[in-house]
């Protein structure tokens, strides 16, 4: 029936809760109960079904938690607090990267190919990715916010070739958005090695899928919408296409 | 046998189609009185069963699209034929059910195993006739519905001029031409220019059954909007907008989660409308906004389990619920198999068990009670040895009789008010 053994023990006594919410907050009980809250519920948001898209229902109910929860601890002055001690970086982290999320974001010209595919993502962290991405159907690239969300990334994911990858990434998207008839040479004189590392990146993270990175999917399952599938699809061949050229050359 | 997903009766209650978790759909009918047999009327056997869905890989996401079969609305019958829509997360399908009991026999050209008869053999014009044949039941793909939701359909819903039908997802309601499949009009769009704002989904959402031009849907926040298509082409702002305001002494941090609406529907006569959330069942006068005219409670017990049914997600179970025919009585599920009805004028309800062992064929089903004081009496349960895995979401009431259809994980229960 209900989970047993579990270190933290969940209290049933709502009526507790409720009676102190709007009396004192006094009570010691309280603010570890709504911490205990948090935590569960960034859990929550971070577990990433990696075959299936994740409810978007239940994920929007469980920010929405999330946020309120926060909110009326920055009310209550806990907030800072909690930021002054280190609980373990990882919770910091994820406090912090909430604290991303609330800001306004960077992308507003999502252009006419409205991503329709920006999944509410559980993980903070690749909806910065996944924004990012988006720019493989608009022509905006804005180099502010990456460089943040590129923050963001080390934080969680120390992975050194990260920077370069977007790096590469975003040039490939940003030339395949202005691509014409004429501009096939310009592909190529912009051709450097790092398109052999986005190669065996690309092998590399698809193979990786499974083992519960979702923002290094996410980057690669960028939004799109059933009008721009195709050309997305496209956009996709030719990379591939001029990868092939390149190792043959 | 697999989950069920949802169950469905058609206009006249004859056929029950239920979906599950595989795809597939199955399809009861109703047996017939019979002299031989008086005691089989009310009796439901297997009619058909068809792979309606396949499971679907989207390579660009590198996400698996589910079989699960979310909802299946009939299309009221027009020849003798059967048409009903079937959808999963991403396309919604019609299919056309029909019975073929003769076959031709005596081609011309072609011998009884359909081979080509040879030219020198045909020595006569021969006309083929029908010969009687046992009862087949064709299921067959008419319609593909395709390509028109970026996020997971969570209703369909026929509209009453019979030619078109809604489909809503988690963000967006689009309004279909049951011959056009491809092009679908987008009515309603809830998705923010900026993911990050988002804070509200659409859950549920149904037509009027008399006003072809009225629906609504619900929200995750506990609203429902009625919208009128003539009003404008975007029914982005509603004609109606009912919202219960909030109980401040019970508000917890569960509180919005509890109060999203995972169900709405009609009543039959179309006067009213109900919704079901987490703990509730509520009535709601169409023209009354501000408040329902009935609630019912449905496990008030579990209010004070909210944060165990947090953790273990069943806070997010979506119930669903129905009306009788005539609008009386309203039904809906609960845990450990438990699914509830409550009459409108009496007042009255009662708790009912859908498992083998509390159901014996023509047995009378017996109430139950869950204890939610300290002393248990005989025959109570008490709520700490609920099994939350044993939940009834789907339930279905003939569109005329008192025979309801209870789907229990991966069981469908049919009960029959006792005529003597």
């Amino acid at each position: 029936m209900f989970v047993r053994g579990l270190k933290r023990k969940c209290f049933d006594g709502e009526e507790d809760i409720e009676g102190t919410l709007a009396g004192i907050k006094a009570i010691p009980s309280y603010n570890l109960q709504r911490q205990s809250l948090l935590d569960m519920s960034l859990v929550k948001l971070q577990l990433c079904h990696m075959l299936v898209e994740p409810n978007l229902c239940r994920s929007v109910l469980i920010a929405n938690t999330v946020r309120q929860i926060q909110e009326e601890m920055t009310q209550d002055g806990t907030w800072q607090m909690i930021n002054a001690q280190s609980t373990g970086q990882a919770s910091l982290d994820r406090l912090v990267s909430t604290d991303i999320l609330c800001r306004s974001s960077r992308d507003q010209a999502e252009g006419k190919h409205a991503p329709a595919y920006g999944t509410f993502s559980k993980d903070f962290e690749s909806d910065q990715a996944q924004d990012s991405s988006e720019t493989m159907s608009t022509a905006s690239s804005v180099q502010a916010p990456r460089n943040l969300q590129s923050n963001v990334w080390e934080m969680e994911n120390p992975q050194d070739n990260k920077g370069n990858f977007q790096k590469s990434l975003d040039q490939i998207f940003e030339t395949l958005e202005n691509k014409s008839p004429n501009s096939v040479e310009d592909l190529f004189t912009e051709v450097d090695s790092s398109y052999y590392d986005l190669d065996t990146m690309l092998t590399g993270m698809m193979s990786n899928t499974k083992m519960g990175h979702c923002d290094s999917l996410e980057t690669f399952s960028s939004p799109t919408n059933t009008a721009s599938n195709s050309n997305c699809k496209s956009d996709l061949n030719d990379l591939d296409h001029i990868v092939e050229i390149l190792v043959e050359s | 046998a697999d989950i069920i997903s949802t169950v469905e009766f058609n206009y006249t209650g004859d056929l029950l189609a239920t979906g599950d978790k595989g795809g597939r759909v199955v399809i009861f009918q109703r047996e017939q009185e019979t002299k031989s047999r008086p005691l089989s009327r009310g009796e439901y056997n297997v009619y058909s069963t068809f792979q309606s869905h396949e499971p679907e890989f989207d390579y660009l996401k590198s996400l698996e699209i589910e079989e699960k079969i979310n909802k299946i609305r009939w299309l009221p019958q027009q020849n003798a034929a059967h048409f009903l829509l079937s959808t999963n997360d991403k396309t919604i399908k019609l299919w056309k059910i029909s019975e073929r009991d003769k076959r031709a026999e005596g081609y011309n050209l072609k011998d009884e195993d359909g081979r080509l008869r040879e030219p020198f053999r045909v020595t006569e014009l021969r006309v083929p006739t029908l010969k009687p044949m046992d009862l087949m039941v064709e299921a067959s793909p008419r319609r593909t519905f395709a390509n028109a939701h970026t996020y997971h359909i969570n209703s369909i819903s026929v509209n009453s001029d019979y030619a078109t039908y809604l489909s809503a997802d988690d963000l967006r309601i689009n309004l279909w031409h049951l011959e056009v499949t491809n092009r679908s009009f987008n009515i309603v769009d809830i998705k923010p220019a900026n993911m990050e704002e988002l804070t509200e989904v659409i859950t549920a959402a149904e037509f009027h059954p008399h006003h072809c031009n009225v629906f609504v849907y619900s929200s995750s926040k506990g609203t429902i909007r009625l919208c009128d298509m003539r009003s404008s082409a975007l029914c982005d702002q509603h004609s109606k907008f009912f919202e219960e305001p909030e109980d401040p002494s019970s508000r917890s941090f569960f509180s919005e989660i509890i109060s999203s609406i995972s169900d709405v529907k009609f009543s039959h006569s179309g006067r009213y409308m109900m919704t079901r959330d987490y703990l509730s069942v509520k009535v709601w006068d169409l023209n009354m906004e501000n408040r329902p005219v009935e609630t019912y409670q449905v496990h008030e017990y579990l209010r004070s389990k909210l944060c165990s049914l947090y953790e273990n997600d069943c806070i997010f179970d979506k119930f669903e619920c129905c009306w009788n025919g005539s609008d009386s009585t309203i039904m809906t599920g609960s845990y450990n198999n438990f699914f509830r009805t409550f009459e409108r004028n009496s007042r009255r309800d009662s708790t009912l068990e859908a498992s083998r062992e509390s159901s014996k064929p023509r047995a009378i089903l017996k109430p139950r009670k869950v204890c939610t004081t300290g002393k248990r009496k005989k025959d109570e349960i008490t709520v700490d040895s609920l099994d939350f895995n044993k939940k009834i979401l789907h339930t279905a009431w003939h569109p005329m009789e008192n025979i309801i259809a209870v789907a229990a994980t991966n069981n469908l229960y049919l009960f029959q008010e006792k005529v003597n």
